[in-house]
């Protein structure tokens, strides 16, 4: 290679993992940093496009989006926040035993982490069985009765409406759930890495960097959880 | 890469396209400029498809009768020649050939950040493009490149959901363009290049990657939904259903407005490179310049409605887009007028690469003034799914952003190749595109405005001189662009051997050898002057550049 020469007087003093066109660890940890979190707006604005459809048709059939919301289990919807909200404290906690250089504690969260992932997604399984099981997948077996709020009143609901609830919500947790699927292997992936020993307090940008994609699929949740299974439950 | 055949004596030698000859170390290059190659030879592989399509709908409409294909065939056809030009060809075009080949030269960096990423996204556009080639052998697709709704989920028998895809793979293919180039100019500019002194060409392919990173996006999930709407029958845009056919144009047009931007401002950063080196003057009003070109990435994402005036909107939503839609002009103009007050009293040359400057100053004036007869409601009500909407957007996405690619191309090609191209061959090209695209595309605006509508195959009997001069324009312009691929190629082999400079031009990209080494600089330079430094450089001709 035609420099060959300069860039191995400059990768000979630094760490194995600093790749030719950096100048030093530093500069590199901080564009792998930028460049993630500018995918993260890309997934914000991915997202976001479902999001507008949401609110426009939330806000067009209210009724049946609040009948279609009575439909789905608050408990189940809870359990997976919780999953996911202590599998956020696993990863960060995850990135603190990658800094301090604790392998096994790594090791150990990351496994933590991608068990907690797919009770998440075991526990969606069991909930969209359930959507087929009382026709509530939208097609053309779809089925929807009156509904009844919580003081016993009949809440008309017109049945394409509320597919069009269930369309939103298959679609915004399908994708959530896609998003789980490749985080889970991801961290699988990096779990691996960490038990060869891969990362050390001077190199950790993978775990980071994957810790930061696992919070924002963790912070779309909280936003499903409330505007799907939480409409008009304030009673 | 090949490291070890090389002896380090020869170093002087090699250059980037030197450094191997294996078909596995271009495929399996991390390179960026090596990447830019792929690019181009990929990205002119769809032009030139584009383009068959483009000729095909002007012989069918060189007669009145519908007597070249069927209606069905040319709905197929105009899509074909909308999704090709569109999403495989002006999108990527300049980011990916000319911004991927300069942006780390022209900041003194060795790569992009994310050199596999680089490589990464050319895979994705060519997984999109042979998807897409498979989904026109097996019959195409009908619904127009704008896929809108009911028709795309419900009444369309073709084969939508593949071209979709297409669209969506290409779509990552351009963020992950339009993040590389992020992180690469706000992390790896050489010591000295601040923000001030930044070529104008960089700004403007930052303010693309921001529309890239934010716009993509919100396009990907929108063709999702199709997709799921047409295999699933959710019925999120179908009215039918429930659904809202308004809502996928807002979703579509807040990306595909904001596209055309994506399209022309990487283009008017290499108009402000071409006008500066051959006025040999700093280009006037430098900062506005800079910030004229986000000003367009901001406002571009604020006027999308404006394609949806007749579709169904309430009139004070309309009024404001309107208004928006207005104040484009005025970064634009700002970019317009500061680049003809630039030439004044400069020492002017008119090599090639300033001829095409100078046409896409025309045909971009031309192109936007006629953008805000379509931004004034009253007109764009009497004009909308006309020719003249057409002619519109062809003279600013196709003359802007072609006459920028082409410009920049001969400017950079003695960088890219070692050798300089035909100079009279060159001109005369420039000639035949910029007199082929006016008669081509001016007769639309005429056509359009006393009524011709687009997207047919059959027009009256009036309409048909003008139709006849159109079609004549297209087969000079294709000429125009056949020229400069044969005697490119030819240059490669028999063209002079280009200095490091033969523009002595400012710029940073200018200071590596031609062609380049593949890690472009032998030390990392140290930048102590500003952008476009022309009375500097002209003071002191004799100066020796610094990296041979």
């Amino acid at each position: 290679m035609a420099d060959s020469h300069a860039t191995a007087v400059d990768t000979a003093v630094a760490s194995p993992q600093l790749r030719h066109h950096f100048a030093d660890m530093e500069q590199q940890k901080n564009a792998a940093s930028l460049g993630m979190w500018l995918f993260l707006v890309t997934e914000i604005m991915f997202f976001g496009g479902m999001f507008c459809a949401y609110l426009v048709y939330r806000t067009k059939y209210f009724n049946a989006f609040a009948a279609g919301s009575q439909q789905l289990s608050i408990g189940m919807g809870a359990f997976n926040t919780a999953v996911l909200l202590i599998s956020s404290l696993t990863v960060v906690l995850a990135v603190r035993a990658a800094q301090d250089g604790k392998r096994k504690q790594l090791v150990s969260y990351l496994v933590i982490t991608v068990l907690l992932g797919l009770t998440f997604l075991g526990v969606k399984g069991v909930e969209y069985r359930e959507k087929f099981e009382k026709h509530h997948v939208p097609g053309p077996t779809f089925q929807f009765t009156d509904t009844f709020d919580d003081n016993g009143k009949k809440i008309p609901v017109d049945a394409q409406h509320a597919q069009l609830f269930f369309s939103i919500y298959f679609v915004m947790t399908g994708m959530h759930a896609l998003h789980m699927i490749i985080g889970c292997g991801l961290f699988t992936v990096l779990t691996v890495f960490a038990w060869k020993g891969h990362y050390s307090p001077g190199y950790y940008t993978p775990i980071e960097n994957a810790g930061l994609y696992w919070h924002l699929v963790d912070i779309i949740w909280i936003y499903l959880f409330p505007l799907l299974y939480l409409i008009s439950r304030h009673s | 890469m090949a490291s070890a055949a090389i002896p380090a004596n020869q170093s002087p030698k090699t250059n980037y396209l030197t450094n191997g000859y294996s078909l596995k170390s271009w495929l399996l290059t991390t390179d960026h400029k090596r990447i830019a190659i792929l690019y181009l030879i990929s990205i002119t592989l769809f032009f030139f498809l584009g383009g068959f399509f483009a000729m095909l709908i002007r012989l069918e409409l060189l007669t009145p009768q519908g007597d070249l294909m069927h209606a069905d065939t040319y709905n197929k056809v105009f899509t074909m020649h909308g999704i090709i030009m569109v999403f495989f060809f002006l999108i990527p075009v300049v980011p990916a050939v000319l911004g991927n080949f300069l942006v780390p030269l022209m900041i003194g960096a060795k790569d992009l950040a994310f050199p596999r990423i680089n490589l990464l996204s050319w895979y994705l556009y060519i997984i999109a493009g042979v998807l897409f080639l498979h989904c026109m052998l097996v019959g195409g697709v009908d619904t127009g490149w704008t896929f809108y709704p009911p028709f795309s989920t419900s009444a369309s028998n073709t084969n939508v959901i593949e071209a979709g895809l297409a669209v969506f793979i290409a779509g990552f293919s351009s963020i992950f363009t339009g993040l590389n180039f992020i992180v690469t100019i706000h992390r790896m500019r050489a010591p000295g290049l601040t923000w001030n002194r930044l070529p104008l060409f960089i700004w403007a392919n930052y303010a693309t990657s921001v529309i890239m990173i934010l716009g993509t996006p919100v396009v990907a999930i929108t063709i999702i939904l199709v997709a799921a709407e047409r295999t699933l029958h959710l019925g999120i845009f179908d009215p039918k259903l429930g659904g809202d056919p308004l809502l996928f144009q807002h979703l579509f047009w807040f990306y595909s407005h904001p596209a055309v931007y994506i399209m022309i401002l990487p283009s008017m950063g290499v108009i402000s490179e071409l006008i500066a080196c051959f006025a040999r003057k700093r280009i006037f009003g430098y900062n506005f310049v800079a910030l004229s070109s986000i000003a367009l990435a901001v406002f571009g994402f604020l006027v999308w409605a404006h394609h949806m005036f007749v579709s169904g909107m309430s009139l004070y939503a309309a009024m404001v887009f309107s208004f928006l839609s207005f104040s484009v002009g005025v970064p634009s103009a700002v970019k317009v007028f500061n680049w003809t007050a630039t030439l004044y009293r400069g020492s002017i040359s008119y090599a090639t690469p300033m001829l095409y400057a100078f046409g896409f100053i025309g045909l971009f004036t031309i192109g936007g003034l006629t953008g805000l007869f379509l931004a004034t409601l009253g007109i764009d009500v009497h004009v909308t799914d006309t020719y003249f909407v057409v002619a519109h957007f062809h003279y600013v996405m196709v003359g802007g952003v072609l006459m920028g690619f082409l410009g920049g191309m001969h400017f950079w090609w003695p960088k890219i190749s070692g050798r300089m191209y035909p100079e009279a061959w060159a001109k005369l090209s420039a000639l035949f595109v910029f007199v082929g695209f006016n008669l081509t595309f001016f007769p639309q605006f005429i056509l359009g405005y006393v009524g011709m509508p687009r997207r047919y195959w059959q027009y009256p009997h009036e309409f048909q001189v003008l139709n006849v001069l159109s079609t004549a324009g297209a087969s000079v312009l294709a000429v125009g662009y056949l020229l400069p691929m044969i005697y490119f190629l030819w240059s490669l082999r028999y063209g002079p051997i280009a200095e490091a400079n033969p523009w002595n031009a400012a710029g940073l990209e200018w200071k590596a050898a031609s062609p380049p080494t593949t890690f472009n600089f032998d030390e990392t330079p140290v930048v102590t002057w500003e952008a476009y430094n022309y009375d500097e450089i002209d003071a002191k001709p004799q100066e020796v550049p610094v990296g041979r």
